[in-house]
């Protein structure tokens, strides 16, 4: 337009604040039983007794502790933590693969040309479900009954996290086959190949640094489960954390988290190297 | 030509796309190839020439009419005894269907996969042994220095050439490639479409091959099968198909193209959008 005018206050109303205000009005009338109902109380948190004694623990964090008998248990510990977790995540993978490769309709040689016939989709729906159980219960409850069977110990952390991760591991790897470009896949199958050899020419180059990166980012999540399982008697470092803050022992608990930083670092930096060899 | 067994027959055939498409790409074609014969299939943009490779290589199953491939029936066939068939065949897809983080060694290879076993394959993702055999190939397509580079580190018209290597490597004997010269300069395209032919007449292939390029399909197929709309128009010898039919092949898609309410005229515009 040749004359540009000049907008009034009306004109500069805008019309979507009204409904902005409304729907936040909405959220925080919905929200207020919800903070209620789970004691949400910030006050606690800064009454005289518990930031007295909320201060005095922190306080113990600095220095964290680092005696020589000290460290050569976390060393243990930690190494315990990280076998826990290696070992728990490479026995999901052995459960994950082949349920992961029964499940992907992207290896279906009946599905190709046509809609699944209803006995292979059948098979694939039941091995999903089979993914559902196993990662539909959390490790810690695994834990606990693994506990019980095979008495305190890592290796009840060990089949707690093969079969959550299991079910995990192989309903993701399933997806990333599912999501990845089907072309090379497809013209493999349509051209004689079999299952497998259409997913290591076809579907691995595809989608290898995914599902490369997505396996050790679980491998991470492995780490702090298995911290979190050693607080019901699984070992590792989580049995040190639970009895450091058990005695209110700020400077063993701080020495033990920087650990775990360590670990999450550590992991970060073996999967950037992977996905840079892999490209 | 009727003597020789037909390694393809198509009775009536209707088929959508591709699986669960709406529609139906090819509407009642006949056709019958022996084995041995090279055969160009030509017609103008969305004619049903992908259509017709899709179905030859059994990747749609047929809406009407029946596919007979090396006489058999493959949609009567059960799974596994399909996919033997389908190792018989080579689908080369317009766009090559190539991982961009594999090595062109292993892609050219994995046209052998239907020969292999699996631990013939894992040893040929590992370190190929048929190395040789890629090299051949890719040098009859000009690319024989590019054997051990990653698939991403090609250019569009060296990936559609490695593409080809697959089919010269793959032992079928019914080739089915899709327009295998889109990406490429003519002299290039000349040459691909010579070693393509050679390889066939060499090893007495069947070959149907789709083709923009018409000039190249009179000069070098002796048969060419032209489609419209879904339906075969032309199915002889290149000599036979004068000027006068193709300019009939190609210029008759124009009114179907343009939607049958007419446009509204440029001064028909309301005012408020020529402002």
């Amino acid at each position: 337009m040749a004359q540009a005018v000049r907008p009034t206050g009306a004109a500069l109303h805008d019309p979507a604040l009204l409904r902005r205000v409304s729907w936040l009005l909405v959220v925080a009338v919905l929200a207020w039983p919800v903070l209620v109902w789970t004691e949400f109380n910030p006050a606690t948190l800064l009454d005289a007794r518990s930031l007295g004694a909320t201060w005095k623990f922190v306080s113990d964090f600095v220095p964290p502790k680092h005696d020589a008998d000290f460290l050569a248990e976390l060393l243990r510990e930690t190494w315990r933590t990280v076998a826990i977790a290696t070992a728990g995540l490479a026995l999901a993978w052995l459960l994950a693969v082949p349920l992961a490769l029964l499940s992907t309709a992207r290896l279906s040689l009946s599905g190709l040309a046509a809609p699944m016939r209803p006995l292979p989709t059948a098979l694939r729906q039941v091995v999903r479900w089979v993914l559902v159980v196993l990662r539909s219960i959390p490790e810690l409850v695994w834990a606990l009954l693994f506990v019980r069977a095979v008495g305190l110990g890592p290796t009840s952390g060990v089949l707690a996290i093969a079969i959550t991760y299991g079910g995990m591991l192989g309903k993701v790897y399933a997806d990333l086959l599912e999501s990845s470009d089907p072309a090379a896949t497809q013209a493999l199958l349509r051209n004689g190949s079999g299952r497998l050899q259409a997913l290591l020419f076809g579907a691995l180059p595809e989608c290898a640094g995914e599902l490369v990166s997505y396996t050790v980012y679980r491998w991470e999540c492995a780490i702090r489960s298995s911290v979190v399982l050693g607080f019901v008697g699984a070992g590792g470092l989580g049995q040190l954390l639970d009895s450091a803050t058990k005695v209110f022992a700020g400077s063993e608990v701080s020495a033990i988290l920087m650990v775990f930083v360590a670990l999450v670092w550590l992991s970060d930096r073996v999967s950037a190297v992977l996905r840079r060899v892999m490209g | 030509m009727n003597e020789a067994a037909a390694v393809v027959e198509l009775r009536a055939l209707s088929a959508p796309a591709a699986p669960g498409v709406p529609g139906l790409a090819l509407r009642g074609l006949d056709l019958r190839i022996a084995a041995g014969e090279q055969v160009a299939v030509i017609g103008a943009s969305g004619a049903g020439k992908t259509s017709l490779l899709m179905a030859l290589a059994c990747a749609v199953r047929p809406a009407g009419g029946s596919v007979s491939l090396f006489g058999r029936d493959p949609w009567a066939m059960p799974t596994g005894e399909l996919r033997r068939l389908r190792g018989r065949l080579f689908l080369a897809p317009q766009v090559p269907p190539l991982p961009p983080r594999q090595r062109v060694v292993t892609a050219v290879l994995a046209g052998r996969l239907p020969a292999m076993g699996l631990l013939q394959s894992l040893r040929t993702l590992w370190s190929p042994r048929d190395a040789g055999l890629a090299q051949a190939a890719l040098a009859e397509v000009g690319l024989a220095d590019k054997l051990w580079l990653r698939v991403d580190r090609l250019s569009g018209g060296e990936r559609q050439r490695v593409g080809l290597a697959r089919a010269l490597v793959s032992q079928a004997s019914l080739w089915l490639v899709d327009e295998p010269l889109s990406a490429l300069d003519p002299t290039r395209a000349r040459g691909v479409i010579d070693a393509l032919l050679g390889a066939a007449r060499r090893d007495g292939r069947t070959l149907v091959c789709s083709l923009h390029q018409v000039d190249v399909a009179r000069e070098r197929f002796e048969r060419i099968v032209a489609l419209r709309a879904g339906v075969c128009v032309y199915d002889g010898p290149a000599a036979g198909l004068d000027d006068a039919g193709l300019r009939a092949l190609y210029a008759g898609e124009l009114p179907e193209a343009v939607p049958a309410d007419p446009l509204p005229a440029a001064d028909a515009l309301p005012e408020s959008m020529c402002r």
